[in-house]
């Protein structure tokens, strides 16, 4: 996919002010929130999870050569097939060459971030192959020809409005004066349209939520059964993963899963919780021919053993975007590539650059609330900040903002100074502020007094409460 | 493409600054591997089997199942035609091939045509066993086989499954223990083809995050729980 995150700033500016994409987006805020919060409250092991999850991926992580061999050998003992990846165009052209092996017209998909990533629709358009995306919200954005917003809910800055209208202009056997205001009426739509596809469709391609070292299986978490469909009535079967979705053992799937699903929809599970291995067996009634696991690096090898490591144990729930102020005022496509939030502001530099993407770890306010509910424990903030430093250490920040930096290193480096001077500001602020307490317009601050007051700090410094509030003096704890 | 799997797998030892796992270490990873410990089990499901079966029931309705509970197989065909006739549904029923071992009296209700085999599309309701119940979140767990094909647990609008009590376990875990079991699998040995974990039925909320039930999969989940 090809990539927009150096404009982020104008990607963020614009997404500001599309009255569409604001009206999606507030109704997108607290229904996340609020079923995570619901659904952790009723497991108190939830915290405990979350430890042993993060541990599981630890170990995995630094045996992973081991893992990923022993995966292979059970895939190919269960009767499938390994293809080892490089990057996005081995993986094309292996899937490609997997479409022409069963002289393939149209290939249903289920939800894969990854196959977005390797860009691989328009690739199969391009060589006739028609793709066909199954997920109502996939399937919602490959009729308005846009990228996902969102990794869970592709089409989250979509209005039923904007639906309706891409379902009327598209299907066009259907009666135009046919009902379709419930998204009752929208879903049977989408079903019965896809219903023939998935059993016309020579291959079905799904991605992977895990990947059993033990048993050979690729895991699939969907609600919808798109996937399942896709992956069932096809001839052949490709799931495409990247390397790090590796757990050892079935007891180490079901430990993560109890995280994936409660962090990401707040649901107790999700619907379909799927486990594969190999084509259908001999006297199988259904299931595939073949089965193809696509395995693809891209770049996490190279981010192994780096600061950026922990970034690999991410199972893609997408609670650090359901949390994220920043993600809840611009949306998805700002971030111009394919993993949006906090997350995303840590894996697309590591995966496509920092001179594409060095914005994005700057597009946070550091409130910390992506990290208090990633299910498996990343320090996203921590990581957002090794890479504003290193944009720092190779001169790839602005002169303005290298400008600013230097000016508060030099006091902060002179704590009396810097005492005194943040006294005089706090407390000039405060006067500015009068009897409102706001401030409606301020030298160098115009970036937020344009759309809205600043409010005046009450007069003290952060350093003079706490000397007050007891906890400076020694031997207190 | 093993050139790249061995580039891949080079890149990987180099950053993690280490050569092939060897040795004590490799032993170590193989018997982690091997003896696939329970990482931690939540509690919610701990008890008698009437904790588990009433756990089963309670989340399984929580998800939008619904559950009819009999005394034997004797009750099945009249309670399924019941079932069928409340929903307004046809009488036809696809079932997996492994029922027509099950001694259900289907005389008992002679208005059902009844039908075995791998899903098509034209099949309204289906009819297949589970290999467990699990407790702690309502969840299923079936599998394929010669006998019970995948396919007839997506493609009908109307999944039925047949249910013993006695097959209902507490975690997830338990219900792998089950399938080891019952396959007599060793690690790495072949597994079904497809293992399905089901939880309710098919829904998305992909439209304004409004929940609706039936995107894909089967828009009922109707459970038939049955005294052993």
């Amino acid at each position: 996919m090809e990539a927009t995150s150096h404009s982020f700033k104008q990607n963020a500016r614009d997404a500001l002010t599309d009255a569409q994409l604001q009206k999606a987006l507030s109704k997108m805020r607290p229904g996340f929130q609020q079923k995570r919060a619901d659904v952790v409250a009723k497991l108190p092991e939830f915290e405990d999870l979350r430890d042993r999850g993060r541990d599981i991926k630890n170990h995995v992580l630094e045996n992973l050569d081991f893992y990923l061999e022993r995966f292979e050998s059970n895939v190919i003992a269960n009767g499938g097939q390994v293809h080892w990846c490089r990057n996005s165009e081995e993986a094309r052209q292996t899937i490609m060459e997997i479409c022409r092996s069963v002289d393939a017209k149209t290939v249903t998909k289920g939800k894969s971030m990854v196959a977005e990533e390797i860009g691989l629709n328009e690739y199969l358009e391009e060589h006739g192959v028609e793709p066909i995306e199954t997920d109502l919200g996939e399937y919602i954005i490959q009729l308005r020809g846009e990228p996902p917003s969102h990794i869970i809910a592709p089409a989250i800055h979509v209005n039923k409005e904007q639906v309706v209208e891409a379902f009327r202009k598209k299907h066009t056997d259907l009666p135009p004066d046919r009902p379709l205001e419930e998204v009752g009426d929208i879903t049977d739509e989408a079903r019965t349209q896809l219903r023939s596809k998935f059993f016309a469709a020579d291959v079905g391609i799904t991605g992977a939520n895990f990947l059993i070292a033990e048993t050979g299986q690729t895991v699939i978490v969907t609600n919808e059964g798109n996937g399942d469909l896709t992956q069932t009535l096809g001839k052949a079967h490709v799931v495409v993963a990247s390397l790090e979705k590796i757990v050892p053992t079935l007891e180490d799937a079901s430990c993560i899963l109890r995280l994936l699903a409660r962090s990401a929809t707040g649901q107790e599970f999700s619907v379909y919780t799927t486990f594969s291995s190999g084509p259908r067996r001999e006297t199988d009634l259904d299931g595939p021919e073949s089965f193809h696991v696509v395995l693809i690096d891209n770049g996490r090898s190279a981010m192994l053993g780096t600061e950026y490591q922990d970034m690999l144990r991410c199972i893609r729930c997408s609670a650090c975007m359901n949390h994220c102020p920043v993600y809840a005022a611009v949306g998805g496509h700002a971030y111009g590539w394919v993993y949006p939030g906090p997350m995303g502001a840590v894996l697309t530099p590591s995966l496509i650059g920092i001179d594409e993407a060095g914005h994005l770890p700057n597009a946070s306010t550091f409130c910390g609330r992506c990290e208090q509910v990633c299910p498996m424990r990343i320090p996203l903030p921590k990581m957002m900040r090794h890479y504003r430093a290193k944009e720092f250490t190779e001169n790839k920040t602005t002169s303005q903002v290298r400008a600013g930096l230097g000016l508060w290193s030099y006091f902060a480096k002179r704590p009396w100074l810097y005492r005194q001077s943040t006294k005089l500001g706090a407390a000039l602020l405060r006067a500015l502020g009068g009897n409102r307490g706001r401030i409606a317009t301020l030298p160098l601050a115009s970036g937020w007094t344009s759309v809205r007051d600043m409010p005046a700090p009450e007069g003290r410094t952060f350093q003079q409460l706490y000397k007050m509030s007891g906890h400076g003096k020694k031997g207190s704890a | 493409m093993s050139e790249a799997r061995e580039q891949i797998l080079a890149g990987i030892r180099k950053s993690l600054g280490r050569g092939r796992l060897e040795g004590a270490a490799a032993e170590a990873v193989e018997a982690r591997l091997k003896g696939h410990a329970r990482v931690l089990v939540p509690k919610r499901s701990d008890g008698d089997q009437a904790h588990k079966v009433g756990l089963f029931v309670e989340m399984a309705e929580a998800v939008s199942c619904t559950v009819d509970r009999l005394e034997s197989l004797e009750s099945v065909p009249e309670r399924l035609a019941d079932y069928l006739r409340r929903e307004n549904l046809p009488a036809r029923i696809k079932q997996s091939p492994a029922l027509e071992d099950t001694v259900i009296p289907w005389e008992k209700a002679p208005a059902l045509e009844i039908t075995s085999g791998a899903a098509v599309n034209e099949d309204a309701v289906g009819l297949t066993p589970a290999h467990a119940g699990i407790a702690e979140t309502g969840t299923l767990m079936l599998h394929s086989s010669a006998e019970t094909p995948t396919s007839l647990h997506f493609v009908p609008d109307t999944h039925v499954v047949l249910l013993r009590e006695s097959q209902i376990v507490g975690a997830y875990e338990d219900a792998w223990d089950m399938l080891r079991q019952k396959l007599g699998l060793e690690p790495g040995a072949s597994v079904p083809r497809t293992v399905n974990l089901v939880t309710g039925p098919s829904r998305t909320g992909d439209v304004e995050q409004i929940i609706q039930l039936g995107a894909h999969g089967p828009r009922r989940l109707h459970i038939m729980l049955v005294k052993d």
